[in-house]
């Protein structure tokens, strides 16, 4: 046991070098900015485009339009019918991947370098001309409608969606952005054109590339991709009030098993204390079977399979939140457990060598994420909507070693409140009743 | 092009193998297989110990064991305490995991490449000398409780599998979920585990898989090292399973429960998986799934049952190669609201019928075919995939060998073979068809 110990701090002292990856800003011709690795060894490229928003600008009453529109972008295109778009896109084996979340709309797309010309073209028809047929919309609603209700009976959809609207009330990040059956049912066609207009526009755009194509030849496909989209999209939502007190709300749900989200209001992506929070997180709840959560929850006392707790920091709104499921008759504990770790950090914060592994943990780990072209390809599209700077991928790992544990007393003391908690519990627990 | 379905029914094609060249093999005199997959864009290694038992080869009324033991793995060693070695990984800013099949156990981490020596050393340590407690038992076997009940027991779609696979297995170990049964989990001791753990975690039952940014030749003096001094298993033999008797009659079943909102229809036909050697009637297998059910927009069952007369919302072909013993080639089909489950049961049956007489659309299989040859390219972006590619195959029966011939042998399969596929699977009685949807008297409160 004390060898591998020594071992381990042995090669801590080697840094781990990170993937030399070089990023550069390339613009195009026509203005459109975007950033990228050259990586020529695979003869493929992979394209991320985001663009700000995403299913939170749903209009009033149209909850569920930007979602079917997601869902509809590879029916038909052009003068291409819902199954000639996807023959043609099999035959040049290009991939494209439309989705929507609630601050954003991308675009996942891999092209060989062979078909190149032909794939992108495909994809510029898609996003500058869907037709979204009606038998198109139709068919895709329904399969948006079979999810809402499998959802319905899903204890962890049922916990979540309960804890959203508990959090944000009538905001969209109140509601499920797929929309309910009665919303989606009344969704028209010109709805979801309108829902076309106001995401997919050039004022709210980011893009990475990665793989095996030069900055001339990107810049090219940027202006004939997304040169004709419309210049502004609607405008961004408002800022989203926290509204949740503490302690528990049970939803009634006929399983062997519970579902418990928990959490309260958390902290901003651009808060000077966010690495502070960053870090304190990786020691409470995100570390795996390190974690204090792990440890006292399942490794020490059975109760749970897993358990894990996260910062959220949306666009509008930002939460701290977890979540675990255990029988019925033993969740009462669990929870017990999870608010005496939450009042134990608060009060007393880590200790240094809980900091120092967690610290080895996330520098070690950071290079891991740049796995892959499509995977780089998100990371550089994420990082410029976050504001990030381009060299932020070689100065994370000091703002990281930088938290000192006197960082994180402050921030445990401000963002760990046991007394805010409050626990959505999906399921039949014994010995748990809604609190108010 | 909503993928929620397909997470629970799709068994894509099985992806063929990237370029050859970057392949090395070695056996140590102990029985070790090693494979080691060289990428060099960065600095980065998984390394992968594959074990050749599952919860097939688990003894009767021991369900689970296999996976209780993955479990307790990360318990203590007599050099290791428990939780350290995923302490020491963590702590080199590694990840690990594991997994079980009903085919083989696998342990896995992802650090840095020069890292690789103390994954080895620690893997091999845990493979022959894991101290267990009593309190690790207990306490384990309450998170594998907790995690069936997670996975299965709040999930009817789950429940409904585990009843279909017991009616398609009668005699065969698949018949008995990898998670084990309840009641069989609930009694596993220290017992029922060492004796698994002495029997089967031995390095001749054992493949090793290295991927990454490695020199083939210091991986093989680092497992000579690490894994080259462990005692086999003497008279450990290929695994013999109990075999399924001829099948009679198609098994029919109706799931009910309160929680399913969406009903539909699964009907599986016992098939030939791939053999060593003899891959060719599973690829045509493969190619079948991917023409019948491959893509809602052009399979043949997408067009006919999602498209052009819409009966279904969702529909699916699908066919997993990578068995060690007999596996299944499925059919799915979700109806819409207005159309019942035997409507939808018979649309299917009508249009796989219709299916053998017209053949194969040439061009379809062409764009398949495309498909399939690109995706060498982009595998060659992920070598954590084909370094599982290669761990599954090789406990599952196959050899490296069979790896590489699997893309020409797919390319190679005709229209006629495609069709010779179809009329030796889709035989009635060979089949288990299941039902899944609420009580009766709900959808008609409902209704």
């Amino acid at each position: 046991m004390i060898r591998f110990v020594f071992v381990a701090a042995a090669l801590v002292l080697a840094a781990l070098p990170a993937r030399a990856i070089d990023i550069k800003e390339v613009t195009s011709p026509g203005g459109i900015t975007a950033w990228l690795v050259e990586e020529h060894s695979i003869p493929f490229t992979a394209l991320e485009i985001r663009f700000k928003g995403g299913a939170s600008l749903d209009r009033d009453g149209k909850r569920g339009a930007i979602n079917l529109m997601t869902g509809l972008l590879d029916e038909g295109a052009g003068d291409l019918d819902a199954t000639g778009f996807a023959a043609a896109r099999e035959a040049l084996a290009a991939s494209y991947g439309f989705d929507v979340r609630d601050d954003s709309f991308s675009v996942s797309a891999q092209f060989l370098t062979g078909n190149r010309e032909e794939a992108v073209a495909l994809l510029k028809l898609a996003l500058n001309e869907p037709r979204f047929d009606q038998s198109s919309i139709d068919r895709v609603r329904s399969q948006i409608v079979s999810i809402i209700g499998s959802d319905a009976k899903d204890p962890n959809e049922i916990a979540s969606d309960t804890a959203a609207r508990l959090h944000w009330g009538d905001h969209p990040y109140g509601s499920n952005s797929n929309g309910t059956i009665e919303s989606v049912t009344a969704l028209t066609r010109d709805d979801v054109v309108n829902a076309y207009k106001d995401v997919l526009a050039r004022d709210r755009l980011y893009v990475g590339a990665v793989g095996d194509i030069t900055a001339e030849e990107l810049g090219a496909i940027l202006d004939d991709l997304l040169g004709g989209l419309p210049e502004v999209g609607a405008p961004m939502p408002e800022q989203a009030e926290y509204l949740q007190t503490g302690g528990i709300t049970v939803v009634p749900f006929n399983t062997p098993q519970s579902v418990a989200l928990f959490g309260h209001e958390g902290i901003e992506r651009h808060d000077p204390d966010f690495f502070p929070a960053f870090v304190m997180n990786q020691i409470m709840g995100a570390g795996g079977f390190g974690s204090r959560l792990m440890q006292e929850v399942r490794e020490k006392r059975g109760l749970t399979y897993g358990i894990g707790s996260y910062l959220v920091p949306k666009d509008y709104g930002y939460l701290y939140l977890g979540q675990f499921a255990s029988s019925n008759d033993r969740i009462a504990e669990a929870i017990d457990v999870v608010k005496g770790e939450w009042a134990r950090l608060a009060e007393e914060g880590v200790t240094e060598e809980e900091l120092a592994d967690a610290q080895r943990y996330l520098t070690g780990a950071y290079p891991l994420r740049f796995d892959g072209n499509a995977q780089i390809a998100g990371i550089l599209a994420g990082m410029q909507m976050d504001d990030l700077p381009i060299d932020y991928a070689d100065t994370r790992n000091d703002r990281v070693n930088a938290v000192t544990v006197d960082d994180i007393k402050r921030v445990a003391e401000r963002l760990l409140r046991p007394q805010d908690l409050h626990f959505v519990v999906v399921g039949q627990p014994e010995g748990l009743e809604s609190t108010n | 092009m909503l993928s929620r379905f397909l997470t629970t029914f799709a068994m894509l094609l099985a992806l063929p193998a990237a370029a050859a060249e970057n392949i090395t093999t070695f056996t140590l005199d102990n029985g070790l297989e090693a494979v080691v997959i060289e990428d060099h864009r960065a600095p980065v290694v998984v390394h992968m110990l594959w074990y050749k038992v599952g919860a097939a080869d688990e003894p009767p009324g021991a369900s689970g064991v296999a996976h209780f033991l993955e479990h307790l793995m990360f318990k203590g060693t007599d050099k290791l305490e428990a939780g350290e070695f995923s302490d020491v990984v963590q702590a080199n800013g590694g990840t690990d995991n594991a997994f079980t099949s009903q085919d083989y156990t696998g342990y896995f981490q992802r650090v840095a490449a020069d890292r690789l020596g103390l994954m080895m050393e620690m893997e091999a340590n845990r493979m022959r000398n894991l101290r267990l407690t009593e309190t690790d038992i207990v306490t384990e076997r309450d998170v594998i409780l907790e995690e069936r009940a997670q996975r299965t027991d709040s999930d009817p779609g789950a429940l409904f599998g585990e009843q279909r696979s017991a009616a398609q297995f009668m005699s065969h170990p698949y018949g008995i979920p990898i998670i084990g049964w309840r009641h069989e989990m609930e009694q596993l001791d220290m017992e029922d585990v060492m004796s698994f753990y002495r029997e089967f975690y031995a390095p001749n039952a054992a493949v090793l898989v290295v991927a990454g940014d490695v020199d083939p030749a210091e991986v093989q003096a680092l497992a000579e090292q690490h894994y080259g001094p462990l005692e086999p298993t003497p008279g450990l033999e290929a695994r013999e399973r109990p075999q399924e008797p001829p099948q009679l009659v198609e098994r029919r079943l109706v799931f009910e429960d309160e929680r399913a909102s969406q009903p539909y229809v699964v009907r599986t036909y016992l098939a030939p998986e791939r053999d060593s050697g003899d891959q060719e009637t599973a690829a045509a297998l493969a190619l079948l799934a991917d023409v019948l059910g491959g893509s809602s927009a052009t399979s043949v069952m997408g067009q006919a049952l999602e498209l052009e007369n819409p009966k279904a919302v969702y529909t699916s072909a699908f066919y997993r190669g990578l068995n060690y013993d007999d596996t299944t080639f499925g059919l799915v089909i979700v109806p819409t609201p207005d159309v019942s489950l035997q409507e939808a049961e018979d649309a299917m049956d009508a249009v796989v019928a219709q299916f053998i007489e017209d053949g194969v659309d040439a061009e379809q299989l062409e764009r398949i075919k495309a498909q399939i040859h690109a995706s060498e390219v982009y595998a060659q972006d992920d070598v954590g995939g084909l370094a599982r590619r290669y761990g599954t195959a090789l406990t599952s029966g196959l050899t490296v060998e069979d790896v590489k011939a699997w893309p020409d042998i797919l390319q190679a399969v005709t229209e006629e073979d495609i069709i010779a596929a179809a009329k030796m699977i889709f035989d009635r009685d060979k089949a288990v068809t299941g039902w899944f949807r609420k009580p009766v008297e709900t959808v008609e409160v409902t209704q």
